[in-house]
């Protein structure tokens, strides 16, 4: 062993002599610049990777490891490259034995400008995942020498590739060709395109500044302003007349008081005792005194003001000196305005349909329960919350996200089952009849089982994961995209339509439910067992409140507080679509979801001031639909 | 036999007296306010057991003046009325000397009047929105210029970040500090339509939305980065649609006021490796005492997996002030250990010193974190201590204030018209 | 047949009268302030606060216990009654303060200047720079009384007259008044709304004008008021219940449907007894707030509103007694609890924490008293009284009961 080891010295202390003269220009870059490689910064780095880049393959790959946060710096100051388990000297490209490294952690602004160096060499990279990231780092930001480097390599063997180098080519010579013939044909071509990237490459050409000028002003003119127009009121024109120097601001009034301070005598200011200049008028009376004096600068004038206005024209001009450019640019604008609007309004709509999917799937259960015995059970949001937490301990116990997902749905289904059918039993049934009551003891069960959650599983959110298939979204283009978690939810919204749909008109259950639900006292002559029908109801309601619970944990946090988020939206959703009917149940969840979207559209800064509306909205609908949109018919109703 | 028991005796006598020694006088009282019930409890119990972990390696050590501190623990219950009734308690029914804690803004605000009525002294531990210096608080988090300006900053500087989504959770904290960056990014030529800004409430889970809007700012062609103020379990379902999104921290990167360690345990962090947060302290900070305070904090929970975090590194500094500023003044009467406190340098975890300042505020050391897939964080960017300022420079009522409590007696202090504007704080 | 008079009819006012004094009494004994100082200022002030969350009980059972209508928007009126004075606390104290502060410049300072320090002494916290319009009268004290009474009145008779013009009862309407409550703290909790969002009034308990008052001894003002308003409106609402018009409410509650057709109008009463109990509870919402020292949106969350209901459950519905019973016993167990200073259990294995079970508890015993004990507490003086409810049953068991009914018909 030992004897192993001291070959090992032998044969590295060999090496080392050798291994200086490998890439001595590396070397050199390397021990000149140990402090900026150990914390580089974005902005000062970009010379330091140019040297190394121009050292040669090692350099490269020094950059290449740094940039991948392989790169460490040994105790002595030497560069090494960590892969795994092997350790390699960056500049001889040797392994290095017996070292402890200190891995080196560029951000993520210096890594980008790492990538983008190496972007012209790697365009042409056998391996097409480096190809596709230098693609990646080009689309943040190229320069006029990498636009040249990517239309020499145009070519690729991978087609997904030829189209993505393709529009970046387009792309860049909007932004950075000299020639604006070039330029405008690359905006021809891409007009009417809607993608983030095009519009990212059109509005920089678009950016205007506001100027002020006495006479026409220099550069390419978007516009003239008019002022007391709604683009420029009149104190925003003053302001910028201000700003240019050419009009002394107006006098504040924490600057007016500060003059008068200061030419306080004898209790007098101008003349004016000092206790009647709580008045602002005699403030001013004061401060022209003071001004006839000679005391304190003559204040900016309204007349001032006028001739100021009147001597000057206001501009938007245009940071593009080229019109040609910008006029292209306009124009592909325009067009793509239109599709723009239509597609962002699609997005809304399937951001709407998805969370109205969600509000089905949390109301669907109380719904049933509601509609056949007229109960309210306000422990629904707590069974909501026992399936999502079946969930959670149900992959914690299987690691397979996919098998834990297909195990918990069943399992959170029978969990609430059982738990509403328990509920049923000891509590419900002996409260027929008295709906107010039933609500209270229920509301009882819901903070005791709230609390029991915090106990066994903590206040902490815990984690509940979508395996791998579910991560990510569905996306159409740049605008129109919803993540596929959404799009599961919205699968199984419609999964359980059809399912009690199916129940309810295909099966004995079902008709037995509908004649209870329609006239209790004749069902229970026809010699249904009414006890029975509601407990089965009860506990079908529990149980997709359990899988509601499962899906909602997928995309939002598991707390015991989950179920509390839902429960006030969810009986929103049953009293807007009405009693006892699933079509109204849906046409609520529809309608409460898609209002709740468009009123967030219409005000995005503040989603808390959507909800409120959308309650009042409600308290609002209820007057002129009592029974909700799809009322219930039949005897029950009157009851 | 009977040897053995004379020494028996002997040892148990010793060790008596060795007890009577450390445990001369009556026991120092300290209170501890930290919700142990409802939405705040899952923050704050954690700041809770560090109190006590303190006061028994404190005790330890043979106690604060040769008496054994004792705590005394109450549960405000996230309610913020009761965080005013049980300081009450604290401070007239158990004469407590000191009181460490609160989270919220708005449980510091509930708790002041009564701290400043009776003046009792408050050891507050969490980054907050500034524009506050009581006579009777030490703030040992961080105030907005050691957090969210050099934040930024190292947004604009070092992720060339041009385009601004301030989002966060409506109350009092992000408000203010969403203010003030605001102020600080257009002095800084950031132009009005850059910056967009967006509330949402307590525990928000849907989020498809707000994340579509943020993506599609990045139309413009500048650089968008997203600061989060978002609180508690609204981040899961963020950082969920932000990941299925499919927005890497490359192209849009999240920088975090409020998410640290503990927060992020609740998460699966594979899809938010690179997003960022800033703090002034991270687990992962190099340092001895670091490491000394995990496996305190370890050893005392009894869990291995326990995870430290900012707030427990200031409710560790403020202990520590405190019981320096105690042995200083010889006393625990609130003025005298105030008088002394000032100035006191104590050792932060990061391999640095934390000075308490005249307006009542530590100096702290700026560090900036990348998520890494285990749910810590790589240390990118770590600056020298920075000491906090309570007024704020950058907006214009603030930026005249000054707060010097041994110098001028005065936490809201004008240095326009040079003249106290009122020795109380604003609730 | 002449009436007895009034409280010879109802002894049990007289009964709860005496109570409060001699509690009122007992208190102010062992205070700080005027006596041994045996109970510390802040459990006076807890036990102030009870008495004005008794209170509202009181007309929680007014508005359940004698009209059926089952409320859970009614904490809603005690916050807004609450946001109303804390207005002007806010103001005031923060008028002296910034007048003081204007006072150290030479000039003296213009009205506007006064009102835009107090606006960014005020708003500054929440970073906004104007007074906003609901706070156009919050410099009178006189005008934010009358707020008091007209912010939850009108809320409660526009809401009350909408619901019931459309014959919304039962189980929607109490969903209905949960909405409203909720619609109304995710309103207060916007910054814009104007009243500070979140952060909502703080350091209400410093009340403008009386500086040189200890807090020991305005907790003992503030609970005599609390206990003053209490009986007063007691023995209104103890009024209101035994006449005709309490049984014509009670009728309502009973039969709504045949009162109506007996040529009442409803709606007007119902809209009486729910505007007015709105007004009380908001009158002891602004009792409360100036001793718990801060009011947020919080405190409307629909969740606040269910305890009312709960504390009304206990105490038992249907007996004004009953509603403050509830209050009180409910209100300072939970409080004693979740205190951490009741003593833990120690069961074999595991160590119940009070903190960690008194919800599971206090939950579960609701459950209990709904199904077997539906007159909760106060149906233990019933008993003792000997006051047996005749058993009547509001309806008559047609076919559409089902088979249920036949089981209950023979209990």
């Amino acid at each position: 062993m030992t004897r192993f080891r001291l070959l090992a010295a032998c044969v590295m202390a060999l090496f080392l002599p050798m291994a200086a003269l490998a890439n001595p220009a590396l070397d050199a870059v390397i021990s000149d610049n140990l402090g900026q490689i150990e914390k580089p910064s974005r902005r000062s780095v970009q010379p330091l990777v140019e040297q190394i880049a121009a050292t040669g393959p090692e350099g490269l790959a020094l950059l290449r490891a740094w940039s991948d946060r392989r790169l460490g710096l040994t105790a002595e100051g030497r560069a090494v490259i960590v892969d795994g388990s092997s350790v390699l000297d960056a500049v001889t490209g040797q392994p290095v034995f017996g070292v402890e490294p200190r891995m080196l952690r560029p951000n993520s602004g210096v890594r980008g400008v790492i990538d983008s160096a190496m972007v012209a060499g790697a365009l042409n990279d056998p391996d097409a995942r480096r190809r596709s990231a230098a693609l990646d780092a080009l689309a943040r930001g190229g320069t006029p020498e990498q636009l040249a480097a990517l239309r020499a390599a145009l070519d690729d063997p991978d087609p997904v590739l030829v189209a993505r180098k393709a529009r970046l080519e387009r792309l860049l010579t909007i932004q950075l060709d000299k020639d604006t013939q070039a330029r405008v044909a690359a905006i021809r071509d891409m007009a009417g395109d809607v993608s983030l990237d095009f519009r990212a490459a059109l509005n920089p050409l678009l950016a205007m500044q506001r100027v002020v000028s006495a006479g026409q002003p220099q550069g390419n003119v978007a516009r003239e302003l008019e002022v007391g127009s709604d683009a420029l009121p009149r104190d925003a024109a003053l302001a910028l007349l201000v700003d240019a120097g050419v009009l002394q601001p107006r006098l504040t009034s924490a600057e007016q008081r500060g003059a008068l301070a200061a030419n306080l005598r004898n209790g007098q200011v101008g003349g004016i005792p000092v206790e009647q200049l709580s008045d602002p008028a005699a403030r001013d009376r004061a401060y022209d005194a003071l001004e006839a004096a000679g005391a304190v600068p003559p204040a900016a004038t309204e007349a001032e003001a006028e001739a100021a206005l009147a001597a000057h024209r206001f501009f938007d001009l245009y940071a593009e000196p080229s019109p040609e450019v910008t006029d292209a640019a306009r124009a592909a604008q325009i067009r793509a305005q239109l599709r723009l609007g239509a597609m962002t309004g699609i997005d809304l709509g399937l951001d709407a349909l998805s969370l109205a999917s969600i509000y089905f799937l949390a109301a669907i259960g109380l719904a049933v329960t509601f509609g056949v015995m007229r109960v309210i059970n306000m422990a629904h949001g707590e069974f909501i919350m026992m399936g999502a937490y079946t969930g959670y301990t149900v992959q914690t116990l299987i690691a397979d996200r996919t098998l834990s997902l297909v195990v918990a749905l069943p399992l959170a289904f029978a969990v609430t089952f059982a738990a509403g059918v328990v509920l049923y039993r000891l509590v419900i049934r002996h409260l027929a009849h008295r709906p107010l009551e039933t609500l209270l003891a229920t509301f009882g069960v819901s903070i005791a089982l709230q609390q029991l959650a915090k106990n066994i599983f903590g206040t902490q959110a815990r984690p509940l994961t979508a395996p791998a298939w579910l991560e990510g979204s569905v996306t159409v283009n740049d605008v129109i995209s919803i993540s596929s978690i959404r799009v599961a939810i919205f699968v199984l919204a419609l999964l359980f339509l059809g399912l009690f749909l199916f129940i309810m008109k295909r099966t004995r259950l079902g008709l037995e439910v509908r004649a209870v639900t329609q006239n209790p006292g004749m069902a229970a002559s026809m010699g249904i067992n009414p006890d029975r029908i509601a407990m089965m109801t009860f506990g079908l309601g529990s149980g997709i409140a359990g899988i509601a619970g499962v899906a909602i944990g997928l995309f939002a946090q598991v707390t015991s507080e989950l179920g509390q988020g839902y429960i006030v939206q969810s009986f929103m959703t049953v009293v807007v679509g009405g009693v006892g009917n699933i079509w109204g149940t849906l046409a609520g969840a529809t309608l409460i979801g898609g209002l709740s979207k468009v009123i967030e559209s219409l005000n995005p800064g503040n989603t808390l001031a959507a909800q409120t509306f959308m309650i009042l909205f409600i308290i609002i609908f209820i007057q002129f639909r009592p029974r909700g949109i799809i009322p219930q018919r039949g005897r029950a109703a009157e009851a | 036999m009977t040897k053995l028991t004379k020494i028996l005796m002997l040892t148990s006598a010793l060790t008596l007296a060795h007890a009577a020694h450390a445990q001369e006088g009556e026991p120092i009282k300290i209170g501890v306010l930290h919700s142990l019930s409802g939405t705040m409890a899952i923050s704050e119990t954690t700041l809770k057991d560090t109190v006590l972990m303190l006061v028994e390696q404190q005790n330890a050590k043979g106690g604060v003046l040769g008496r054994p501190l004792e705590a005394v623990v109450v549960d405000p219950a996230s309610d913020w009325p009761l965080f005013a009734e049980k300081a009450r308690e604290l401070l007239t029914v158990s004469d407590v000397d000191a009181i460490f804690g609160c989270w919220t803004s708005v449980s510091r605000k509930s708790v002041l009047p009564v701290i400043e009525e009776l003046n009792g002294l408050l050891f507050y531990p969490v980054q907050y929105e500034g524009e506050e210096s009581s006579k009777n608080v030490i703030y040992t988090g961080a105030a907005p210029n050691q957090q969210a300006i050099p934040a930024v900053d190292y947004m604009t500087e070092e992720l060339g970040v041009e385009k601004w989504a301030l989002l966060g959770t409506d109350y009092v904290y992000p408000r203010t500090t969403n203010n003030i960056l605001d102020a600080y990014l257009k002095s800084k030529g950031v132009a009005e339509e850059d910056i967009f800004v967006n509330y949402t409430p307590f525990g928000h889970s849907d989020w498809s939305k707000i994340v579509a809007d943020v993506v599609a700012l990045g139309a413009d062609g500048k650089k968008v980065g997203v600061v989060s103020t978002i609180n508690g379990d609204a981040n899961v379902g963020f950082y969920k649609e932000l990941a299925a999104a499919g927005v890497s921290a490359d192209d849009i990167p999240v920088m975090a006021f409020s998410v640290g360690e503990e927060e992020l345990s609740g998460l699966d962090t594979a899809n938010l490796v690179g997003h960022l947060a800033a703090w002034n302290y991270f687990q992962t900070a190099e340092s001895d005492q670091n490491t000394a305070f995990i496996e305190g904090w370890h050893e005392f929970t009894g869990d291995t997996n326990r995870v430290t975090n900012d707030p427990m590194e200031a409710t560790m500094i403020g202990f520590n002030a405190w019981v320096a500023a105690v042995e200083k003044a010889g006393t625990t009467d609130v003025d005298p250990v105030l008088d002394a406190i000032v100035g006191i340098e104590v050792p932060n975890l990061t391999g640095g010193t934390a000075t308490v300042l005249p307006n009542h505020h530590l100096t702290k050391p700026v560090l900036i974190g990348e998520i890494r897939e285990d749910g810590q964080f790589d240390i990118v960017s770590q600056t020298e201590p920075v000491p906090g300022d309570a007024w704020t420079d950058y907006l214009p009522e603030s930026a005249v204030l000054d707060a010097d409590w041994p110098g001028k007696d005065c936490g809201m202090f004008n240095t326009q018209t040079n003249s106290c504007v009122q020795v109380q704080s604003n609730y | 047949m002449t009436r007895k008079p009034f409280i010879l009819q109802n002894p049990s006012v007289l009964i709860v009268l005496a109570v409060l004094a001699v509690f009122t009494l007992a208190v102010t004994l062992l205070s700080q302030a005027y006596g041994t100082g045996a109970l510390p200022t802040s459990t006076v002030k807890v036990l102030g606060k009870t008495l004005c969350l008794a209170l509202a009980a009181v007309a929680m059972d007014l508005v359940w216990g004698y009209l059926g209508i089952l409320s859970l928007g009614q904490m809603a009126f005690f916050a807004l009654g609450g946001y109303m004075i804390g207005q002007w606390l806010m103001y005031a104290r923060t008028e002296v303060i910034v007048a003081e502060a204007l006072a150290q410049n030479p000039i003296p300072p213009t009205p506007q200047e006064l009102r835009d320090g107090v606006t960014n002494q005020i708003f500054g916290v929440v970073g906004s720079a104007d007074l906003p319009l609901v706070w156009s009268f919050a410099h009178s004290l006189s005008l934010q009384l009358m707020l008091v009474l007209a912010v939850p009145g009108l809320l409660a008779l526009v809401f009350g007259w909408l619901a019931f013009r459309s014959r919304v009862n039962g189980v929607y309407l109490s969903i209905l008044t949960q909405a409203m409550t909720l619609a109304l703290a995710l309103w207060l909790f916007q910054n814009d709304s104007g009243f500070r969002g979140n952060n909502g009034l703080s350091g209400l308990q410093n009340i403008p004008g009386l500086d040189d008052v200890s807090q020991a001894r305005l907790s003992v003002w503030f609970l005599w008021a609390s206990a003053g308003t209490l009986g007063l409106f007691y023995v209104l609402a103890a009024w209101l219940v035994s006449g005709k018009f309490g049984s014509v409410i009670r009728a309502i509650r009973d039969d709504e449907t045949r009162v109506r057709f007996l040529g009442y109008p409803v709606e007007g009463f119902k809209l009486v007894v729910f505007t007015l109990a709105a007004m009380i509870t908001a009158v002891a919402g602004a009792l409360y707030y100036p001793q718990a020292g801060i009011i947020n949106p919080a405190e409307m969350m629909p969740i606040a509103s269910i305890y009312l209901a709960v504390w009304v459950a206990i105490g038992g519905r249907g007996r004004l007694y009953g509603a403050v019973i509830g209050a009180v016993v409910v209100s300072l167990l939970s409080s004693w609890f979740t205190g951490g200073r009741a003593p833990s259990v120690h069961l074999p294995g595991y160590v119940v924490n009070w903190v960690d079970w008194w919800q599971v508890a206090l939950g579960l015993s609701f459950v209990l008293v709904t199904l077997f004990a539906p007159k909760g507490i106060a149906g233990i003086f019933d008993r003792i009284g000997g006051l047996a409810r005749p058993r009547r049953h509001g309806r008559d068991l047609g076919p559409d009961q089902g088979a249920l009914q036949e089981r209950e018909a023979k209990a």
